[in-house]
């Protein structure tokens, strides 16, 4: 079973977000980045999948600057056995650029499964994975929170509004993981020694900005400031009454 | 004449609320481009409850293609061919479909196969001269991204609950032509494991109550069902990711950044401290109540309206107060 996990160096979650100087990109200073957390999921369905089946390898693939070859050894840290970094100072917004450099690295590496995680919580453009699989004319289950493989055939789960669909697929494919699919292991300190021997391949590229441009990075609207309406139990019908007749919801 | 095209919804032969909301925003960008909006809707039979009223949303053209078995439940790889055979052809100036499970998984799809670029989620769109300008959230809404795509059609997702239907009738016509191919495609929904009858999906629930820690265990989130139950079928619960980890909750009713994002008019946070990612599940949602015996918990930075008190002893006396309003 040979694996392939894209992955993405994005800022971590607890990031307070602070707008650049040019007014369309994020502060960089002081932020901390990780791995998508979504693609953590993909990264442990693969180790999963490699040790059930007793042999096969993980490749973890990325795009981004130089500093991702941090984010490539942390996945070498829990397990993967090699990484690729399609370095690129920029990433853009077209998330259809990302996907075609993908699609042409991962296209002849032979591949059984090609993971990704739904969503990175930097863009959250939901659909570098799906459209790597157009791109690759590979079949696609998005969002999956339940994997069951047998030959050459899986079934996926996935949630949808009011209910979880069963999805059948053949392989080779491509998956996009979901929360619930599993838990993510941790690295452990021998897995972060011999990641350091690990290879990893850096090949620099040069992306087109595709056709979307950029024109402003926003602060969300500020929701007004509200009131502690009182305290217990006895401040119950106060609210109420606010909620019927202040803010007109019930 | 330039034309959006709004891809439409149904579910057991009836039309999605979120489609009226599609079809709203479609009539918008059109008036704005000065064209047309034509709608639709992939479904197992010609007749979808709900087609008939599209006309009132804004729609010109509407057009059920429809497969008794191809189209019976959602078929990705079919899906997504009949709306890029639609779309070709240079005549749509943008592709419009809701950010809901179906859509999340088309739109990239349909994109791609165009060979165009997608905006997922936006919150508003406009038009500039040909081009589309779109604002959409990004780290997990903690800022906007106001972006400008000149690619022909343009594919866009928009986000549940953001754009409110407008009456606005036109003369919709109403063409109801079958699909030729009976090809499904390679990726089969097999079975739809339905939640239970009557239950709302947190994700499309008008009103939330969610929980969290401070329920201390799984058997007490009873009281918030109660609450729940109380708004007579408006109303889902829902839970934080601590609850949800925890296995108290399913993973389907988790608010925020690793779960869902929802916008409903009310949203009760009960039980809940505010982590900067529960907050980026709900912060866009119209009114928010928190209720929490901590006075300084993050949670009521974005409350409307909060309550200080024990929760289990204050969310019995809203369900009471709940009920005698509607009794
Ligand atoms: C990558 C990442 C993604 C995440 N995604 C999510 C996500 O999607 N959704 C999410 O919710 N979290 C998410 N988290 C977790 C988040 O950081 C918090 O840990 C979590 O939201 C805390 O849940 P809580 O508010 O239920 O629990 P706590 O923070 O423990 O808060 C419990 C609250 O209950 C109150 N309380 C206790 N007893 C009572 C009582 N009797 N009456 C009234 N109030 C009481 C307490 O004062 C406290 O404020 C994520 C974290 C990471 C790192
Ligand atoms: N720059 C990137 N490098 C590697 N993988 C990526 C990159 N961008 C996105 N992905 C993958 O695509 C998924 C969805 O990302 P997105 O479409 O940007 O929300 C992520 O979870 C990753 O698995």
């Amino acid at each position: 079973m040979k694996i392939a996990v894209c992955i993405k160096r994005v800022p971590d979650s607890e990031t307070r977000v602070k707008i650049a100087a040019d007014g369309k990109t994020l502060d960089e200073a002081g932020v901390k980045f990780i791995v998508n957390p979504y693609d953590e999921f993909a990264l442990e369905e693969a180790l999963r999948r490699k040790e059930q089946a007793g042999s096969g390898e993980v490749v973890v693939v990325s795009l981004g600057p130089a500093a991702a070859q941090e984010t490539i050894r942390a996945a070498l840290a829990i397990g993967a056995d090699s990484g690729v970094l399609l370095q690129a100072d920029r990433v853009p917004a077209d998330g259809l650029e990302v996907a075609r450099a993908l699609a042409a690295e991962l296209k002849d590496g032979g591949f059984d499964l090609i993971l990704f995680g739904k969503v990175a919580i930097d863009d959250s453009n939901h659909q570098v994975g799906p459209m790597v699989a157009e791109l690759l004319g590979l079949p696609c289950v998005t969002a999956i929170t339940h994997l069951e493989l047998g030959a050459g055939q899986g079934t996926a789960e996935r949630e949808v509004e009011g209910g979880i669909e069963v999805v059948e697929f053949p392989f080779p494919a491509v998956l996009t993981t979901d929360k619930g699919l599993n838990e993510p292991r941790l690295p452990s300190l021998k897995g972060i020694m011999a990641a350091k021997k690990k290879p990893l391949a850096v090949k620099p590229i040069t992306l087109p900005a595709g056709s979307i441009e950029v024109l402003a990075m926003l602060p969300p609207p500020d929701r007004k400031a509200g009131k502690i309406v009182g305290e217990g139990g006895a401040a119950v019908p106060e609210l109420v009454r606010l909620l019927r007749e202040e803010a007109k919801v019930l | 004449m330039t034309s959006v095209l709004a891809v439409l919804e149904q579910r057991d032969g009836a039309l999605r609320g979120v489609s009226h909301e599609v079809v709203t925003a479609a009539r918008r960008l059109a008036d704005a481009l000065g064209g047309t909006v034509e709608a639709l809707l992939l479904a197992p039979r010609p007749d979808v409850k709900g087609v008939d009223a599209l006309g009132r949303f804004g729609a010109d053209k509407v057009t059920v293609l429809h497969h008794a078995t191809v189209f019976a439940r959602y078929a990705p790889e079919a899906c997504a061919r009949a709306v890029t055979t639609r779309a070709t052809g240079g005549k749509h100036a943008a592709v419009l479909l809701a950010a809901s499970a179906t859509g999340r998984d088309l739109a990239p799809r349909v994109a791609a196969q165009l060979g165009v670029p997608l905006a997922s989620d936006a919150i508003d769109l406009s038009a500039d001269g040909d081009a589309l300008v779109v604002t959409r959230p990004v780290y997990a809404g903690k800022a906007l991204l106001k972006i400008k795509m000149t690619a022909r059609p343009a594919v866009v997702s928009l986000r549940p609950s953001v754009f409110t239907p407008v009456e606005r009738p036109k003369a919709g016509t109403l063409e109801t032509p079958s699909l030729a191919s009976g090809d499904s495609g390679r990726v089969v929904v097999r079975e739809v494991k339905a939640a239970p009858a009557g239950s709302l999906d947190v994700g499309e629930a008008p009103i939330v109550v969610s929980g969290g820690r401070g329920l201390k265990e799984p058997a007490n989130f009873k009281v918030l069902e109660d609450l729940a139950r109380a708004f007579g079928g408006r109303a889902a619960v829902g839970a934080s990711r601590a609850v949800v980890d925890a296995g108290w909750r399913p993973h389907a009713d988790q608010v925020g950044q690793t779960g869902k994002t929802v916008s409903p008019t009310l949203y009760i946070a009960v039980g809940i401290s505010g982590a900067i990612q529960h907050l980026a599940g709900m912060r866009t949602a119209k009114v928010i109540v928190a209720i929490n015996r901590d006075k300084d918990a993050p949670i009521f930075k974005v409350a409307d309206y909060g309550i200080v008190g024990d929760l289990f002893e204050v969310v019995p006396k809203l369900t009471e107060e709940i009920k005698k309003l509607d009794g």
